[in-house]
C-alpha cells in the first residue's frame, strides 16, 4: 500500500513563536504507524503547541510536518483527515449524540443508511448506547468523553489527537478511561498522539514518550528507556521520583564510576562527558533502588529518618543526609511494619541496589532545572 | 425560631415598599390604559362614562395606519442593516486584534452617549447639504446608526460565549470555514442574532426624538403621526393607540421569551 514504507507523522525542525516567546524550537519527531506517542511535559513546555501544528489550528514559522509522507504545511485542517478530542470534550451542544458523532461524516457526505450504521458502531466501541437522541449536556463527564472519542473515530482519522483528555476526570474514572482507551487504540491500529503533563499517565499508556521541556524535545524513548535511561537531569526529575546524591565521579577502564561512601556504582558515560576523573557528579537514583543495607553491604549514605507517609501498600520514608542531599531522601519499604522499625530518629545506612543510577554534571549556578 | 415584632414591622414596610415602587412603574401604563376607555372627548383619568370607540377611530385613522407602516418599514429595514453591520463588527472585535481597535469600539457605540437629537438634527443637516431627498434612506440611515449599539452588543456578548474549540472541533472533523459558519457558529449564535434583531427593532419602532427631525409628512412613523396628532386633539384616541402599542410590544417580547428565554434576548443572562 502507498505510503506504508512512511512514518504517520513525522516533524522535522518545526518551530513556533508566538511574538517574543519561542514555544517550540526545532522539533524534529516521528511517529510510527499504529504507536502511542505521548508528548509529556510541564505547562509551557510546547507540547500542546506541537499537537495543534499537526492538526492544522496553527502554522509553523519553520520547518515540516508530513502526514503519511505528504507535507501538509499548507493544508488547512479540515483537509488533514485527522481526528481530535479535546480537554473539555467540544460536543456541540445544539445537536443530539447522534448528529455529534455522525458530524464528520456528514461533512465526507457519507450516505443516510451509511451514516447511521457507522455511528452505531462507534458508539458500541466506546461501550455508550441508547443516548443517541439525548444532548450532550444531559450526560455525565464520562459518558461526553466516550462521545468525544466516536466522534473522532467514527471518521477512521490517519492520526488521533489527544489534548489532556483525562484531566477533568476523577481517579477512578480516569484509570479505566485510560485502559479502554488504549485497548481502543489498539484494537484499531490508529497512530495516536497524547498530550499529558502527568508522567505516570504518560508511562502507562505509552508506546513511546517524547519528554519535552521548555519548547524542546528532550527525549524520546519507550517508557521503561525514559524511566531507567534519562537522557538529561531534567527528564530524570520529571518522570517519576528521584533522588539527587552528591558523588564523585571516578573512571576505571574506561567505564564511569561513581563513588558514593563506600559504594561504587556503574553509571553510563555519555552524560558525563565532559566531567574529569576525581570531580563532582550528581547521582540519580529511584527510591527504588535505595535500601536499608544489610550487614556486610556497602554503605552509600548514612542519614536520619525524618519522617514517614503510609501510603497503603508501601512506606515511603524521608532522610536527612545534608551532605550527601539538598533535599530529603525518598525511601520505599514495603514492610507494613516499617514506622515501628524505623522510627524518626533512627540513624541508618542506606546501601543502593540495583544497575540503573544515572549521573550528571552537577547543576550550575542558582536556575531550577 | 420567633421573629421579633421589629422583624415582622421591617418585613411589612419591606413588602409595601416594593409594592409602590412597582405600582409606581406600572402607574402611567394603567392610566392610559384606563383614560382610552372614556366616552367623552377628552383625555381624563378616571373615566366618567366607559367605550371602546376610539379604538376603532385610532385603527382607522389614516395617519396612524401610515405611520405604523412607516414604523414597520423603518425598523425591519434599519434592524437587518444594523444586524449585518453589527455582526461583522462584532467578529472584528472578538476575533482579531489591530491598532486603534478601543477607538473603533467607542465610535461604533458613540450614539448611546449622543443626544438622539442631534443625530437627527445631524442628518437633516447632511442631507439638505448633500441634496439627499428626504425619503425612507435617510430615515433608515438615521436609525441604523441609533440602534447598533444594541445589536454589537448583543453579537459580542453571544460570540463570547461560543466556545471557539467547538469550531476547531468542527475543522477537525473535515468541515471547511463556509460550513463551520453555516453548521455551527451561526445556529449557536442565533439566540443573540435574534435576540439583537428584535431589540433593535422595537427601539426603531418606538424611537421618537430623531425621527422627528429626519422624518418628512409621507414617511412619518407613528410616534412621530402621534406627536403630531396630540398637538391638534386631546382625545383618547391616543390613549387607545398607546394601549395598543403596550399589546404589541408586549406580545413580541413574550414571544421571544418562550423561543429564546428573555434573559438571552437582553443578554443579562449567560447560555450554558
Amino acid at each position: 500500500m502507498a505510503g506504508s514504507e512512511h512514518a504517520a507523522v513525522r516533524l522535522r525542525g518545526a518551530s513556533k513563536r508566538f511574538g517574543k516567546v519561542v514555544a517550540l524550537q526545532d522539533a524534529t519527531l516521528s511517529i510510527h504507524r499504529g504507536e502511542l506517542m505521548t508528548l509529556l511535559g510541564p505547562s509551557g513546555c510546547g507540547k500542546t503547541t506541537l499537537l495543534n501544528l499537526v492538526a492544522g489550528f496553527l502554522v509553523v514559522d519553520d520547518g515540516e510536518i508530513e502526514i503519511d509522507g505528504k507535507r501538509v504545511n499548507a493544508i488547512p485542517t479540515y483537509k488533514r483527515e485527522i481526528g481530535m478530542m479535546f480537554q473539555n470534550y467540544a460536543l456541540f451542544p445544539h445537536m443530539s449524540i447522534a448528529d455529534n458523532v455522525g458530524y464528520g461524516l456528514r461533512m465526507r457526505g457519507i450516505a443516510k443508511p451509511d451514516l447511521k450504521r457507522r455511528v452505531a458502531e462507534a458508539l458500541s466501541l466506546v461501550r455508550l448506547n441508547g443516548v443517541d437522541d439525548r444532548r450532550p449536556h444531559q450526560l455525565s463527564g464520562g459518558q461526553q468523553q466516550r462521545v468525544a472519542l466516536a466522534r473522532a473515530l467514527v471518521v477512521s482519522p490517519k492520526v488521533l489527537l489527544l489534548d489532556e483528555p483525562f484531566s477533568a476526570l476523577d481517579r477512578n474514572l480516569r484509570v479505566s478511561m485510560q485502559i479502554e482507551i488504549k485497548e481502543i487504540q489498539r484494537q484499531l491500529g490508529v497512530t495516536t498522539i497524547f498530550v499529558t503533563h502527568d508522567q505516570s499517565e504518560a508511562l502507562s499508556l505509552s508506546d513511546r514518550i517524547a519528554v519535552m521541556f521548555e519548547g524542546r524535545i528532550r527525549q524520546v524513548g519507550s517508557p521503561d528507556e525514559i524511566y531507567r535511561r534519562p537522557a538529561d537531569r531534567f527528564v530524570a526529575s520529571f518522570v517519576g521520583d528521584v533522588n539527587v546524591l552528591r558523588a564523585r565521579l571516578d573512571r576505571v577502564a574506561g567505564y564511569a564510576v561513581a563513588m558514593l561512601g563506600a559504594a561504587r556504582i556503574s553509571v553510563p558515560s555519555e552524560p558525563l562527558a565532559r566531567v574529569q576523573s576525581g570531580d563532582r557528579v550528581e547521582l540519580f537514583v529511584r527510591p527504588e533502588q535505595l535500601r536499608f543495607a544489610n550487614a556486610g553491604e556497602p554503605i552509600a549514605v548514612e542519614g536520619t529518618v525524618a519522617a514517614h507517609s503510609y501510603q497503603g501498600g508501601y512506606v515511603n520514608l524521608y532522610l536527612e543526609a545534608p551532605d550527601v542531599c539538598a533535599s530529603r531522601i525518598l525511601v520505599r519499604s514495603l514492610e507494613p511494619d516499617a514506622i515501628n522499625r524505623w522510627p524518626a530518629g533512627t540513624r541508618v545506612g542506606i546501601s543502593i541496589a540495583g544497575s540503573d543510577a544515572m549521573a550528571f554534571e552537577p547543576k550550575p549556578a542558582p536556575h531550577s532545572v | 425560631m420567633a421573629r421579633s415584632a421589629f422583624q415582622r414591622l421591617l418585613g411589612i414596610v419591606g413588602v409595601l415598599a416594593v409594592l409602590t415602587i412597582l405600582g409606581f412603574v406600572i402607574l402611567p401604563a394603567a392610566v392610559v390604559t384606563l383614560a382610552a376607555f372614556n366616552d367623552k372627548a377628552i383625555l381624563a383619568f378616571p373615566p366618567e362614562t366607559w367605550s371602546g370607540r376610539w379604538f376603532a377611530k385610532a385603527l382607522a385613522y389614516e395617519d396612524f395606519r401610515s405611520g405604523f407602516r412607516n414604523g414597520f418599514i423603518v425598523a425591519g429595514c434599519a434592524s437587518s442593516i444594523a444586524l449585518l453591520v453589527g455582526t461583522t463588527f462584532a467578529f472584528a472585535l472578538d476575533r482579531y486584534s489591530f491598532p486603534l481597535k478601543r477607538t473603533l469600539e467607542a465610535v461604533l457605540l458613540s450614539s448611546l452617549v449622543v443626544p438622539h437629537f442631534t443625530i437627527g438634527l445631524g442628518f437633516l443637516i447632511l442631507a439638505a447639504q448633500i441634496g439627499w431627498a428626504r425619503g425612507f434612506a435617510v430615515v433608515i440611515a438615521c436609525h441604523v446608526v441609533l440602534v447598533l449599539p444594541f445589536v454589537l452588543r448583543s453579537v459580542y456578548v453571544s460570540l463570547r460565549n461560543l466556545d471557539q474549540k467547538l469550531e476547531l472541533a468542527a475543522a477537525s472533523l473535515g468541515a471547511s470555514p463556509a460550513r463551520v459558519i453555516a453548521t455551527i457558529t451561526l445556529p449557536l449564535l442565533a439566540p443573540g442574532l435574534v435576540g439583537g434583531w428584535l431589540l433593535a427593532a422595537v427601539l426603531s419602532f418606538n424611537e421618537f426624538t430623531a425621527s422627528l427631525f429626519v422624518t418628512a409628512q409621507r414617511t412619518q412613523t407613528l410616534p412621530v403621526a402621534m406627536y403630531n396628532y396630540v398637538r391638534e386633539y386631546a382625545d383618547p384616541s391616543m390613549a387607545a393607540l398607546s394601549v395598543l402599542y403596550i399589546a404589541a410590544t408586549a406580545t413580541l417580547l413574550i414571544v421571544a421569551n418562550l423561543y429564546l428565554g428573555l434573559g438571552k434576548v437582553l443578554n443579562v443572562e449567560s447560555r450554558r
